[in-house]
């Protein structure tokens, strides 16, 4: 347990000595979005009725700054170690695949939800948005990060170079985020887009977390956890059996 | 009494280069033992496996008697390792790192122990320096200190003196051999034979990943009725050659 722990709190210490890098820019580029949106887009049709264009736009774009952050944490922080050697020390120890997995999803949670209460409250100051179902709220934000903090150790047990985690960054989880709904109801997008969308579980990880919110989503909150939910478990599995295997990381 | 390692048909194999042929290897607890070759004989691939940082193609490693990959978190507990390569984490002072490395394995209150270290080693006045503002030496002694803090019964540096300055040269084998004479089992590689001659027990050189001599240094010394290691390391490479050439 121990163990697990030191290597926990390695990874929280690790973001938070370069907090500037890690939780201010996300704040800072999250809040500029929200800005340039709402204003392009505030005489656009209400997406839920009597809910305004912002309201709709904040738990989407908290949501979209969670799941980068919690992946870039886990992922970074693996690919570096692995080029400049010094996983090594991790490697070195009787640490088994459960607590160095959990260790690197669980420091992934932490930055994504710190990243991600920090957009709500700045935002909140300015603009009071309902809260109206917390506990989806709670439970959507760590699934999310969960998911997107295992998909960043996968990304960075695969990774051999930084421009190979570049990547993932660019080509899986960019689009993955962009195309879920986060910035408009996936209602209002052509069929074929509208279709491809269902089959992105962040998608549902963002209707289930903004429903969290106004009270109002696409699907039920009780199919996205289901959908969630797997998503994570498949995922965690799959980490999991690569880890033991010692799959690019003991070759 | 188990042996400190134990090494049976250990193969490995990197694409085409075969870099371990089948090595058998046992070093009996509290030797003081050298694991000699040239580069690229196959000494880091040998510690590697043993660590558990590789997989053997083929072959059984134990340290204490704990399989490597079966029983790997005794093998690890009983088994510290300097790596040949100066690696380091810039993100941490050195106080941090080594009370990092000690929770890696779930050691509390090991406070003394690391000061004890770091004073052995010369780091006290660097104990609060970051990794990165270190030079080259102090974070190979760094590295040491890292394989040492959890107490292993069985202690294997990869040329541990390379980029070294004298005075802590000799300081660390103080060290080493005081922990030796506490009932640690010590592997080193190096290649300042003269170091080995002086240290060292028992001697084993590989080459082309085999081992082409294994025998106590005394033995190796009078059976050639060469004056030093070195001399003897050299005719052994002679002979090997022409043996490979026949
Ligand atoms: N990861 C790897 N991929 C491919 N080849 C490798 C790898 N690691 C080692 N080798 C090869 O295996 C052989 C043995 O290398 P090894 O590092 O074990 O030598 P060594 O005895 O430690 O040498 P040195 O004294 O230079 O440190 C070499 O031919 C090397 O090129
Ligand atoms: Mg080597």
């Amino acid at each position: 347990m121990r163990g697990f722990l030191t290597l926990f709190f390695k990874e929280v210490l690790r973001f938070w000595k370069v907090s500037l890098q890690t939780v201010l820019a996300p704040l800072i580029s999250t809040l500029l979005y929200l800005l340039v949106f709402s204003h392009v887009m505030a005489d656009h049709a209400e997406v839920y009725p009597g809910v305004s264009y912002a309201a709709f736009l904040v738990p989407g774009l908290a949501m979209m700054s969670m799941l980068q952050n919690a992946f870039a944490n886990s992922s970074s922080s693996l690919v570096q170690s692995k080029v400049t050697g010094n996983l090594v020390f991790v490697l070195l120890t009787p640490l088994s695949h459960w607590e160095f997995y959990w260790a690197y999803v669980l420091a992934a949670v932490v930055r994504g939800v710190l990243v991600g209460s920090v957009v709500v409250l700045t935002v909140w100051f300015f603009f009071p948005i309902p809260g109206r179902e917390p506990l989806w709220i709670v439970v959507f934000a760590l699934l999310a990060t969960i998911l997107s903090g295992s998909l960043g150790v996968l990304a960075g047990i695969w990774a051999e170079k930084f421009d190979q985690m570049a990547a993932w960054q660019n080509f899986i989880v960019l689009p993955l985020t962009f195309l879920s709904g986060a910035f408009y109801s996936i209602h209002s997008l052509p069929p074929f887009w509208h279709t491809l969308s269902r089959f992105n579980p962040f998608f549902y990880v963002i209707d289930g977390f903004r429903y969290g919110f106004l009270g109002n989503s696409d699907v039920t909150p009780w199919q996205s956890l289901l959908i969630v939910g797997s998503a994570c478990l498949a995922l965690s599995w799959t980490t999991l059996a690569l880890l033991r295997s010692g799959w690019r990381l003991r070759t | 009494m188990t042996a400190a390692i134990e090494i049976r048909g250990a193969d490995k194999r990197f694409g085409t280069v075969h870099a371990l042929k089948s090595v058998d290897l046992t070093v009996e607890a509290g030797d003081f033992f050298a694991l000699l070759g040239p580069n690229g004989a196959g000494k880091t691939t040998l510690i590697n496996l043993l660590a558990g940082l590789s997989v053997a193609d083929a072959g059984t490693l134990k340290v204490m008697g704990f399989d490597v990959g079966r029983d790997y978190q005794q093998a690890r507990r009983n088994l510290g390792v300097v790596p040949q390569e100066l690696v380091f984490d810039p993100f941490f002072t050195v106080r941090e790192t080594l009370e990092i490395q000690s929770g890696y394995f779930g050691l509390k209150h090991n406070d003394d122990w690391i000061d004890d270290i770091l004073d052995n080693l010369q780091l006290a006045d660097k104990a609060h320096a970051n990794m990165r503002t270190l030079s080259g030496g102090m974070k190979r002694r760094v590295l040491i200190a890292q394989a040492l803090v959890h107490r292993p019964p069985v202690i294997v540096l990869d040329e541990p003196t390379a980029g070294v300055d004298v005075e802590l040269r000799q300081s660390l084998w103080k060290f080493i051999q005081r922990l030796n004479r506490e009932g640690h089992t010590i592997l080193l590689t190096t290649h300042y034979l003269e170091e080995a001659e002086s240290l060292c027990r028992r001697v084993a050189i590989l080459k082309q990943g085999q081992v082409v001599a294994l025998d106590t240094t005394q033995h190796l010394l009078q059976s050639r009725a060469l004056g030093s290691l070195e001399d003897v390391f050299v005719a052994i490479m002679q002979d090997s050659e022409l043996k490979v050439g026949a």
